[in-house]
């Protein structure tokens, strides 16, 4: 195995660890808790009366917008990350075409903006 | 070696097999895992003690001295209570969730530089028992990636818990949480990139080692304000008050965990105040020199009858404290934002102005390098900005006039 997977490794036993944990938590409290369910605990909480219709509703499309939004600044830092870091290589070169880069996707964040994507009725 | 090769969970356990450095992995482990849990039941202490101040009221004060056991009499009732699983809910999901919120909140505790000798040079390494090794469970080359990436799988906790409970309350909570964290998401991490730019590189203890006195931490650095956005971002992302959306009780009972009950909800808990330190430690990585101590003008600040192994640490816990306590402190006097307000504040504020400094930094960065004339260079890219503001406003002014014209109401 690599050097470089093997320092991931720690990692992967430390989640496991918290893995561990929490089954171990919920193995002990399913020894230690009263199970007597019935109809009216289990309904779905409603602030005490009956619950209307469907749980899952329908909600509306702007947060779904919104995701698609984050994908195009969260693709930006991927671009942003590795020049950062060798920035001085590039030189102005890489400086201005990063600059059309972030200018390019901002006018996207505008365009967005005067669609009226960003506001909330 | 090769029998234990699935054994070799560090770096230090290249070449030979030993049980010293073996040991010393696992007691790393181990003490981090459990200062990780003791420092979450305190934290919850912590907060309900200080806004128990702020408020004017005693607070917890039974369990132990100064209600210190407060937590872990709470935790010892959730066990005690009935589980519930709500008859509409996706049984595989509504189980599994708790785990996709409670293990990333341990997991980003793995890259941050928990101590370490960082002066004269050192570069955060100590010698424990004849093994050079640092104070930090792992030290990938892209550590700052990797708690990103973790920071956005916490959001499948909280969604799924929502989604799957089959219940209108935590699945609007879920929603809500998915879309501010995701908002928030961008604007931390391209506030990140400025440190990374100062740095130079991605990996947390490197970062850590950058910033040898004061002058040089990032804070600074950077000037202030990529650390400003950071802080607000975080929060966000944390679903801390005041940008607490995700449970506002008065809308939403609960939030995501409405449907949860016993332990599945003292996980989320947990996750919860594990995610507010570890994030308040990153923060102390990324812009306040982590462990390194305060050093002016070449000398350091030395903690009396402390030996110098365990400084940073000391030295990290004091800076950690700090922001523990600024988040309360935002929880006590902050109002909730309202949800379009949040989403403004990101999108239509914070997202142009981190993008804006960043390259502004850069800049900057770039003419110190090539030794141009900074006075050239700082006006010129301020008039850049500017020019773009102008333009943009322009713009906005253009389309608000069509608008008007075609009769669009908006």
């Amino acid at each position: 195995m690599s050097p470089f997977l093997r320092s991931y490794l720690t990692v992967v036993w430390f989640g496991l660890a918290a893995f561990l944990l929490g089954g171990l938590l919920l193995w002990l409290a399913s020894l230690l808790r009263p199970v007597k369910p019935n109809p009216e605990k289990v309904l779905a909480y409603e602030s005490g009366v009956n619950p209307v219709g469907e749980g899952w509703s329908q909600s509306q499309i702007r947060y779904y917008v919104f995701a698609l939004l984050f994908v195009v600044f969260d693709v930006e830092a991927v671009f942003l990350f590795p020049w950062a870091t060798q920035l001085e290589r590039y030189g102005s070169f890489g400086l201005i075409e990063m600059g059309v880069f972030v200018a390019v996707l901002l006018l996207g964040l505008v365009y967005a903006w005067r669609k009226g994507v960003l506001r909330w009725v | 070696m090769s029998a234990v090769s699935f054994l070799a969970i560090d770096p230090l356990l290249e070449g030979d097999f030993l049980w010293t450095p073996l040991l010393i992995v696992l007691v790393k482990v181990l003490v981090v895992f459990v200062v990780g849990l003791v420092a979450t039941m305190l934290m919850v202490w912590f907060e309900r003690k200080a806004i128990a101040g702020m408020q004017n009221r005693v607070g917890p004060n039974k369990a132990g001295p100064f209600g210190l056991l407060q937590t872990l009499a709470d935790g010892i009732k959730l066990f005690f209570k009935e589980d519930l699983l709500p008859e509409r809910a996706d049984k595989f999901v509504f189980r599994l969730a708790p785990y996709l919120s409670f293990v990333p909140a341990f997991l980003a505790f793995a890259i941050i530089p928990l101590g370490g000798d960082f002066r004269d040079g050192n570069g955060g390494l100590v010698t424990w028992f004849g093994q050079t090794t640092r104070v930090q469970l792992a030290d990938p080359p892209v550590g700052v990636l990797f708690a990103l990436a973790i920071s956005s799988i916490a959001v499948y906790g909280i969604m799924l818990a929502g989604w799957s409970s089959g219940s209108k309350y935590p699945l609007l909570g879920s929603v809500r949480a998915s879309a501010q964290m995701v908002s928030y998401e961008a604007s931390l991490g391209l506030s990140l990139a400025a440190v990374i730019l100062v740095c130079g590189t991605l990996s947390t203890s490197g970062i850590v080692n950058a910033q040898s006195s004061l002058g040089s931490w990032n804070l600074v650095a950077t000037g202030v304000v990529p650390f400003l956005i950071f802080l607000v971002s975080a929060t966000a992302e944390l679903n801390r008050p005041p940008f607490d959306l995700v449970e506002a009780e008065q809308e939403l009972v609960g939030g995501f965990n409405t449907e949860y009950s016993s332990i599945r909800f003292a996980l989320f808990f947990l996750a919860e105040f594990m995610n507010t330190i570890t994030m308040s430690a990153l923060i102390v990585t990324l812009f306040f020199g982590g462990p390194q101590p305060i050093t002016i003008g070449g000398t350091s600040l030395d903690i009396p009858l402390v030996p110098n192994g365990l400084e940073g640490t000391v030295w990290l816990l004091l800076k950690v404290l700090v922001f523990l306590y600024i988040y309360v402190w935002f929880r006590g006097t902050l109002p909730r934002f309202r949800y379009d307000q949040l989403m403004d504040l990101g999108w239509k504020f914070l997202i142009p102005a981190s993008l804006g400094w960043f390259m502004l930094l850069a800049g900057q960065r770039l003419a110190d390098d090539r030794e141009w004339d900074q006075w050239i260079v700082m006006p010129l890219s301020l008039a850049v900005i500017t020019l773009a503001f102008a333009m943009m406003q322009l713009a906005f002014r253009a389309s608000d006039r069509n608008r008007e014209a075609e009769g669009v109401q908006f």
